[in-house]
C-alpha cells in the first residue's frame, strides 16, 4: 500500500444501448434504496453522540424523564455547575491535557522523522535487525514494559508529574508513527536527494531542508493521529498522575463516576462534551490526514 | 506495504535483507546511528530493558517495599490456580473472538456497499470514521453507561415498542460484557477506511478482461475482489486482535473499575492492572503480562500459519 490510496472514484462507461435506460432506472432505484439504508445506520451510530450532547444541556431530572432529543427546555445550568464541581475548575485538567498532547506532539514528530529518516535513507550495519525490532515494537503489548518502566519513573521520582507520558514521545516509543514516516520517505523521488548530495548536502541538510519540508503531510498525520491518542490516553494517566493538580481531563471525567456527583448526570455528561470538543475539532480539521494515514499504515 | 508486509518480506528474505543492512560506509554507518540515537536509547531503556525486568520480576514476590524475592515458578503455578484470571481469560477471549469479527465483517460489508464511486461518499466515510475516533475516550464510555443503563436510550427505544421490563444491560452480569462487544464494533470505522483504500488498489483491468472473458458480477467479486482484498482482511485481523487483547478503558469505565458486576467485565488488562497497582502484586502481574504476551505472540503465529490456506498474495 502506498500513500496515495484515496484516489478519485471509477467510472464505468458503457456504450449507449437499447438496454441501457431501463438498467439506469434500476440502477437508481438500488441506489436510492442504498442511500436510504447508509442514511438510517449512519443515523443510528451517530444517534448516542446527538443524545449526549443534547442532554448534557437538560435539566438533570429531565435527563432520563424524556429520553428524546427533541426538547424545548435547554439550560447551561450543568456547563456552569459542572465545571467547578471538582477541587480545581475544569479547565485546569483540560490544560494539562492540552500539555501532555502538545508536548507528545512535538516529542513524537522531533524523534519520529529523525529515527525514519535513518531507517528509510541510510545503510548501516544492522539495519534490518532494528527495522526489525522495530515493526514488531508497534505489536508489543505494553503491558509486558508497565511494571520496569514504572519503577524507572520511581525511581527518578517524576511519579506525580507530566514527565512519564512525554519523555518517552521524545525517544521514538510510538513506533508505529517512525513506520508511517519511513513509508513515506521512501515514496520521495530519489532524484531530489542525489542532486542535493551532489550539491555537497550531508545528511544533516538533507533531512533539515528537504526531507522534513517534503513530507508535511506524514508530520502532519502524525501530530494529529498524537494529540488523539494522548487526548483519550486513560491507562497512562491513571498510574501516574495520582494528585488532583495532575489529573487530565480523561481521569477528571472519571472522577465524576467516584464522587457522590455520580447521579448528577447533568454535569457528567456536559463535562463528557466538554472534553470531546476538542477530538472533533481535529477530527474536522484533519479529516483528511487522518483518512491518508489509516490508509497508509492501517493501525488504530 | 502493511507493517505486517514488511515483517514478512524481511522474513522470507533475510539473507539478502542481512547482506542489505552490512553494506554501509563508514560515514554512512555514523550517520544511520547518530539519526537513530533517540530510538536507541528509547528501545534499550523502555522496551527491551524493561522488558528484560518484568520476565526476572515474574519469577518473583515484589510489592514495591521489599526488594524482589526469589519464586522460581510460582506466580505461573498460581495463576492457573486463579480462578479471576481464568475467568478474565474467558472474558477477554469471548470480547476479542466475537467483537473483532463482527467489527470487521460491518467494515467489510460497508466497504463493498460503499465502493464504486458513490454520491456522498465523504460523507459517509466521516460519519461512520467518527466514533472509531471518539471510541476510545473516557466521555464515551460514560455514555455508553448511560446508553445501556436501566433507564438508557436502548431501553427507552425498547419501551416504544412495547417491551418494558428490560434489565438494566451494563449492570446485568449476563449482558455488561455483550454492550462493550457493542461498543467494539460501533468502532468500525478505522477498518473501513483501510478496505475502501483497498479496494481502491485493485486495478480496474481486472474487472474489464474478467467481463470481457463473460464472468458475471458475483463471479467478478469471488474471483477478483475478494482474492486480492485478504491480505488486507488478513492484517486487519492480526492487528484487531492484537490490539482488542489489551483493551482497557472501557472496561474500566464501565464497570467502574472493578470488572463487575460478577467480574463479567473483568478484562485481562483489567485484572493485570489492579493485580499490579491495587494489591501491589508486581511480581504476579509481570507474569501476568507474559503470558499476554505468549497468548498474543500464539494467536499471531497460529493466525500466519493459517493464512497460507486463505490469503493471496499478488506477488
Amino acid at each position: 500500500m502506498t500513500a496515495t490510496m484515496m484516489l478519485e472514484p471509477r467510472v464505468t462507461t458503457s456504450a449507449s444501448d437499447p438496454r441501457l435506460r431501463r438498467m439506469r432506472r434500476r440502477r437508481a432505484v438500488t441506489a436510492t434504496l442504498r442511500h436510504l439504508g447508509l442514511i438510517a445506520l449512519a443515523a443510528l451510530m451517530i444517534y448516542p453522540l446527538v443524545w449526549l450532547l443534547v442532554s448534557s444541556f437538560k435539566p438533570n431530572e429531565d435527563i432520563f424523564k424524556d429520553l428524546s432529543i427533541l426538547t424545548t427546555h435547554l439550560t447551561t445550568e450543568n456547563y456552569t455547575h459542572a465545571w467547578n464541581a471538582q477541587q480545581y475548575p475544569f479547565g485546569h485538567y483540560l490544560m494539562n491535557s492540552m500539555i501532555i498532547s502538545g508536548a507528545s506532539i512535538v516529542g513524537n514528530l522531533i524523534s519520529c522523522s529523525l529515527a525514519a529518516y535513518s531507517f528509510a535513507r541510510l545503510r548501516f550495519r544492522g539495519r534490518n535487525l532494528m527495522f526489525a525490532a522495530m515493526l514488531m515494537s508497534i505489536m508489543l503489548p505494553f503491558h509486558v514494559v508497565l511494571v520496569p518502566q514504572f519503577l524507572i519513573f520511581k525511581h527518578l521520582d517524576w511519579l506525580n508529574t507530566f514527565l512519564p507520558l512525554i519523555v518517552p514521545k521524545f525517544l521514538a516509543t510510538d513506533a508505529f508513527f517512525v513506520f508511517l514516516m519511513v513509508q513515506f520517505i521512501r515514496a520521495l523521488p530519489k532524484e531530489i536527494f542525489e542532486a542535493a548530495r551532489i550539491d555537497g548536502a550531508g545528511h544533516p541538510r538533507m533531512y533539515a531542508f528537504i526531507t522534513l519540508p517534503l513530507m508535511v503531510p506524514a508530520l502532519a498525520t502524525t501530530a494529529i493521529f498524537t494529540f488523539i491518542w494522548t487526548w483519550s490516553d486513560f491507562f497512562g494517566p491513571l498510574i501516574y498522575l495520582r494528585k488532583p493538580s495532575g489529573f487530565t481531563a480523561a481521569i477528571a471525567l472519571k472522577g465524576f463516576l467516584d464522587s457522590q456527583e455520580s447521579s448528577n448526570y447533568g454535569s457528567m455528561f456536559a463535562m463528557s462534551i466538554v472534553s470531546l470538543v476538542p477530538l472533533f475539532v481535529v477530527f474536522m480539521v484533519g479529516q483528511r490526514y487522518l483518512v491518508k494515514g489509516f490508509a497508509t499504515t492501517g493501525i488504530k | 506495504m502493511s507493517s505486517l508486509g514488511e515483517l514478512r518480506v524481511l522474513a522470507q528474505d533475510r539473507k539478502n535483507a542481512r547482506a542489505g543492512g552490512a553494506k554501509g560506509t563508514r560515514r554512512e554507518n555514523l550517520a544511520g546511528y547518530l539519526f537513530l540515537s533517540p530510538w536507541i536509547v528509547g528501545m534499550l531503556v523502555f522496551t527491551i530493558g524493561p522488558m528484560l525486568a518484568s520476565l526476572y520480576l515474574s519469577f518473583t514476590k515484589y510489592n514495591l517495599l521489599k526488594p524482589p524475592q526469589w519464586l522460581g515458578l510460582g506466580n505461573y503455578t498460581a495463576l492457573l490456580q486463579d480462578p479471576v484470571l481464568r475467568h478474565s481469560l474467558r472474558v477477554t477471549f469471548t470480547y476479542v473472538f466475537v467483537g473483532v469479527p463482527l467489527q470487521l465483517a460491518v467494515a467489510l460489508g460497508l466497504a463493498l456497499l460503499l465502493d464504486r464511486g458513490l454520491r456522498g461518499m465523504a460523507f459517509y466515510r466521516s460519519v461512520f470514521y467518527l466514533p472509531s475516533l471518539l471510541g476510545g475516550s473516557v466521555a464515551v464510555a460514560i455514555l455508553w453507561r448511560q446508553v445501556f443503563g436501566k433507564n438508557g436510550i436502548v431501553n427507552g427505544a425498547l419501551a416504544l415498542v412495547g417491551v418494558h421490563d428490560a434489565p438494566g444491560w451494563i449492570g446485568h452480569p449476563d449482558y455488561a460484557l455483550g454492550t462493550l462487544i457493542i461498543l467494539h464494533v460501533w468502532t468500525f470505522g478505522s477498518p473501513l477506511i483501510i478496505f475502501l483504500a483497498g479496494l481502491r488498489q485493485i486495478p480496474e483491468m481486472y474487472y474489464e478482461a474478467a467481463e470481457m472473458d463473460g464472468a458475471g458480477k458475483l463471479r467478478r467479486f469471488r474471483a477478483i475482489t475478494i482474492p486480492l482484498l485478504t491480505p488486507i482482511i488478513f492484517f486487519n485481523l492480526v492487528l484487531q486482535i492484537i490490539f482488542a487483547f489489551q483493551s482497557f478503558t472501557q472496561a474500566y469505565i464501565v464497570s467502574g473499575g472493578t470488572g463487575g458486576p460478577s467480574d463479567s467485565t473483568m478484562f485481562y488488562t483489567l485484572y493485570l492492572y489492579r493485580k499490579a497497582f491495587v494489591d501491589l502484586q508486581m511480581g504476579y502481574a509481570s507474569a501476568m503480562a507474559w503470558v499476554l504476551l505468549l497468548i498474543i505472540g500464539a494467536f499471531t503465529a497460529l493466525m500466519f500459519w493459517f493464512s497460507k490456506f486463505w490469503v493471496f498474495y499478488d506477488d
